[in-house]
């Protein structure tokens, strides 16, 4: 495709996104949708801009996204130290990684209920719940990608002479590097998901309380701007992730 | 040999646990021990909490699923047939797709109350999109000449759908759904735990604030009971069905 003629397409399909918002905007205005219920897109970006320009949407936005990208960090870290390890040794592939695969397919939101029994309806039970749900993606990514070296690579690092870590380090973890950023941005997905739980849950302060708070109190202009802003959180940190993969990864781009 | 290795860890931890609880002889609200764990799922078994909760949870979930799935079935062909209107659809795919279900629960509460509506709209949005993804990208992968060949047969839309994209892209249509269905599960359990008093997620909600530890882990793990054993049953039946086949990579 030549550029001017995929200028032409992108072009084009943010037409038909803004006819949608057009649409929208034709319901919530003749549809007989009370406004209660379905605010129409000028309400909402209205919404949207007060609460900026007030304050408060930035506050809660930061508080969302600090907790979010704490909890996505600590999860990561975590995630690739024990999955090196895991996946490095044998031994501890035999006998800890089947446990992991029967723990995987809960649904990370159902530890929720019991990290609260523990620690009650707090905001460090949300980043706590944010770490254990966030680490499976990026642990199990890491665990196969230590493991599935290469053999060659494996019998160059014992003609070296490299011990285990050193092994780990220079061959194991660049070879599994791609899975690990993978499984990053899945995790940084169930981070941003479990937030928004998390606080409607505990009342802490962030989008996830905003946008249940004003469902509640039937200010659906409000409530629309809090899903627009948690959509665009979604939408921007995964881009910035797919930048990051590409930027790192070029080596693997021939 | 390797099954026995697999379960020396976690029936070791099983048994500390069981000590620990016992010598320790703490009331815990928020710990118990294994057996009481597995006297209450028995218990919870028994007086049709769990097979009714789950059924709850499963109707909530499945029905999502076929609605979600369905209509991403179905605009996933004309995306991957009509390019145009993929071309075009982009910018609103990319930008609605990454909106976390979960923030829509306000939403779905507001216009739709309480209650299983709610819940299967949810899960409908969310199985929505890796069906379309997917199945967008099977239909890409299509043998060209397969296309061509329907072409000279003259085959109409219809006749080239169901006898031509369908039955190419089947196996990564089921891989899809496989997907999706853990994903329907997710969501519906997630919407229960943050606001829906129905299935699994409420009961076990309820078992958290009320103090009891021991139904509330048997149905931690009753949940990942059921999750594991619907991927495992789709999971074989795709090894059934469609052999290798399904096993072609399918890009994240």
């Amino acid at each position: 495709m030549t550029i001017a003629s995929r200028t032409f397409w992108i072009a084009g399909s943010i037409m038909v996104t803004a006819l949608l918002v057009w649409g929208w905007q034709l319901i919530a205005d003749y549809g007989g949708i009370p406004p209660v219920f379905l605010p129409g897109p000028d309400r909402a970006f209205r919404a949207l801009l007060s609460g900026f320009d007030g304050g408060e949407l930035t506050r809660l936005t930061r508080a969302t996204v600090e907790r979010m990208i704490y909890g996505w960090i600590l999860a990561s870290l975590a995630g690739i130290v024990v999955g090196a390890l895991i996946g490095s040794s044998r031994l501890a592939r035999e006998y800890i990684a089947p446990m992991l695969e029967i723990v995987r397919p809960v649904p990370v939101s159902a530890f929720m209920p019991v990290v609260m029994a523990f620690l009650g309806l707090t905001g460090t039970m949300v980043l706590v719940v944010i770490a254990i749900g966030s680490i499976w993606p990026v642990l199990l990514a890491t665990v196969h990608g230590v493991s599935s070296v290469e053999p060659r690579l494996m019998e160059v690092s014992q003609s070296l002479r490299l011990g285990r870590l050193r092994t780990l380090w220079k061959i194991a973890l660049p070879n599994a590097q791609p899975d690990i950023l993978a499984g990053m941005r899945i995790g940084l997905t169930v981070a941003l998901i479990l937030a928004v739980v998390g606080e409607m849950l505990t009342s802490e302060n962030g989008l996830g309380w905003y946008v249940l708070q004003s469902a509640r109190a039937y200010r659906s202009a409000d409530l629309f701007a809090g899903v627009i802003v948690l959509g665009l959180i979604g939408l921007i940190s995964n881009l910035a992730l797919q930048a990051v993969e590409r930027h790192v990864l070029r080596w693997k781009r021939r | 040999m390797k099954l026995l290795k697999a379960l020396v860890l976690p029936v070791a931890l099983l048994i500390v646990w069981e000590i620990a609880m016992r010598v320790s002889g703490v009331q815990s609200d928020s710990l118990a021990a294994p057996s009481q764990i597995a006297v209450a799922f028995y218990a919870a078994m028994l007086d049709g909490t769990i097979p009714r909760r789950t059924a709850e949870t499963l109707r909530a979930a499945l029905t999502g699923l076929a609605i979600g799935g369905g209509s991403a079935l179905v605009a996933s062909i004309v995306l991957g047939l009509v390019p145009p209107v993929a071309r075009l659809m982009q910018f609103s795919i990319e930008v609605l797709r990454p909106v976390p279900a979960v923030a829509l629960i306000p939403v779905a509460i507001l216009s739709l109350g309480f209650g299983y509506g709610m819940e299967i709209s949810l899960v409908a949005f969310a199985t929505f999109w890796p069906v379309l993804i997917y199945g967008h990208a099977a239909i890409a992968n299509i043998e060209p000449q397969l296309l061509d060949v329907s072409r000279v047969l003259r085959l109409s839309t219809f006749g080239r759908v169901t006898k031509v994209v369908l039955p190419a892209t089947l196996p990564r249509y089921f891989v899809a759904f496989r997907l999706a269905t853990a994903v329907s599960l997710i969501v519906a359990v997630t919407v229960e735990i943050a606001a829906n008093p129905l299935g699994i997620g409420y009961e076990l909600m309820t078992a958290s604030q009320s103090l009891h530890p021991d139904l509330m882990f048997a149905l931690v793990l009753w949940i990942g009971l059921v999750g594991w054993g619907l991927n495992g049953a789709l999971l074989l039946a795709q090894r059934r069905l469609f052999g290798p086949a399904a096993m072609a990579e399918i890009a994240r």
